[in-house]
């Protein structure tokens, strides 16, 4: 584990371009290829990267598993609180039209909340479960 | 059976390209099919092939890097059928977390499969008939690629009229999945919630012990596998 520079000195510069990737997948969803399920995976790989070249120990300082554990039923809440939301607005369980002054910009805002619900759930899952794998392994 | 699918593809790309020839240059068009036709011949013989190194395959480490290959295969086949959403997520889930995830295990369990068991007689019935049922079930579909299937006719048209006429979002595989059928991906994402859930139960044996195993981990713990680089 100490002599691969190469391999460090590469994932460092590599990981903020996959972070940039998945954000990109996230917010252009709505116009390229991608969405929340895909960014939340890509986002959970860059920091199971880090953790497989750099340590758990250091992983776990870039996404604690307090927060990550939250993550998980966060983005559910997310998602279904977006439909209750729009609900009080007057409309259908997730009919976003109410979310903003006219048809297209509330359904964009509307598709962008619940992507991110279906993000967090996504990523939040996929680093607790390979948090889980590392630790029953330690013992 | 993928052979098969491979000899199907083509012919439909063909039909495909004879379809598009009619608008566009006849040539080029016919040009465009073949080529189409040729990548995905070889990505289905690489897939077959790497199906076979994996069932020979004895050591589990190698048939999990296989596996990943098999995913990166499935992705560009996907981007050659225009279904880039599906290879994105193939290339992440498939050849990303889920070889990492089969790596993790075979670090807690064994690299090497055990020898075989007794007779091969009853899995290669059993995977035959199953086999032999799957392709008789593909010959009661629609032929691929037709515009008239229906998939095609029920209530794709309306979400793209409805797409249209409020000049949504371009991308309308994201306005099917998060907006016309919300509720869909509001029970999808519950499943990964309750999958992951799940996994961490019997992973961890419970929230009790794992947030107390936890607390040891960050007081005591010795980093064995990293440092400050």
């Amino acid at each position: 584990m100490r002599l691969d520079l190469i391999l460090r000195v590469g994932a460092k510069l590599i990981l903020p371009f996959i972070l940039m990737f998945a954000l990109y997948v996230q917010f252009h969803g709505d116009y390229g290829p991608g969405g929340g399920f895909q960014a939340g995976v890509i986002s959970a790989g860059m920091v199971i990267l880090y953790a497989i070249i750099f340590g758990v120990r250091a992983a776990k300082h870039v996404a604690p598993p307090r927060i990550v554990e939250k993550m998980v039923p966060g983005g559910v809440l997310i998602f279904a609180g977006t439909g209750v939301v729009s609900m009080f607005l007057g409309y259908n369980f997730l009919d976003y039209t109410g979310f903003a002054h006219d048809f297209l910009h509330a359904h964009e805002w509307g598709i962008l909340i619940v992507e991110i619900g279906v993000l967090v759930t996504v990523c939040g899952t996929m680093i607790a479960m390979f948090y889980a794998f590392v630790e029953r392994g330690r013992t | 059976m993928i052979l098969a699918a491979a000899e199907r593809a083509g012919t439909v790309e063909h039909a495909a390209g004879a379809a598009a020839a009619v608008q566009k240059d006849p040539a080029m068009a016919a040009v465009t099919a073949n080529a189409e036709t040729f990548v995905m011949m070889i990505l289905l013989t690489l897939l077959a092939a790497i199906t076979l190194a994996i069932i020979r395959q004895r050591n589990l480490f190698g048939v999990v890097i296989l596996a990943g290959i098999y995913s990166f295969l499935m992705a560009s086949v996907m981007i050659a059928l225009d279904a880039v959403d599906v290879a994105m997520t193939e290339a992440s889930v498939g050849a990303g977390i889920s070889t990492v995830v089969l790596l993790a295990t075979l670090y807690l369990t064994d690299s090497v499969e055990y020898p075989r068991p007794r007779s091969v007689a009853i899995p290669l019935f059993v995977s035959l008939v199953v086999g032999a049922a799957l392709a008789w079930g593909t010959i009661g579909l629609p032929a691929f690629g037709i515009a008239d299937a229906p998939i095609h006719t029920h209530v794709a048209p309306t979400y793209i009229e409805y797409s249209k006429k409020h000049e949504m979002p371009p991308n309308i595989v994201t306005a099917v999945l998060a907006d016309f059928r919300g509720f869909d991906t509001l029970g999808e994402t519950t499943v990964v919630f309750t999958a992951g859930i799940g996994v961490l139960l019997l992973l961890q044996g419970g929230w009790r012990k794992s947030h107390n195993s936890r607390r040891d981990d960050e007081d005591n713990e010795l980093d064995t596998d990293g440092d400050e680089a």
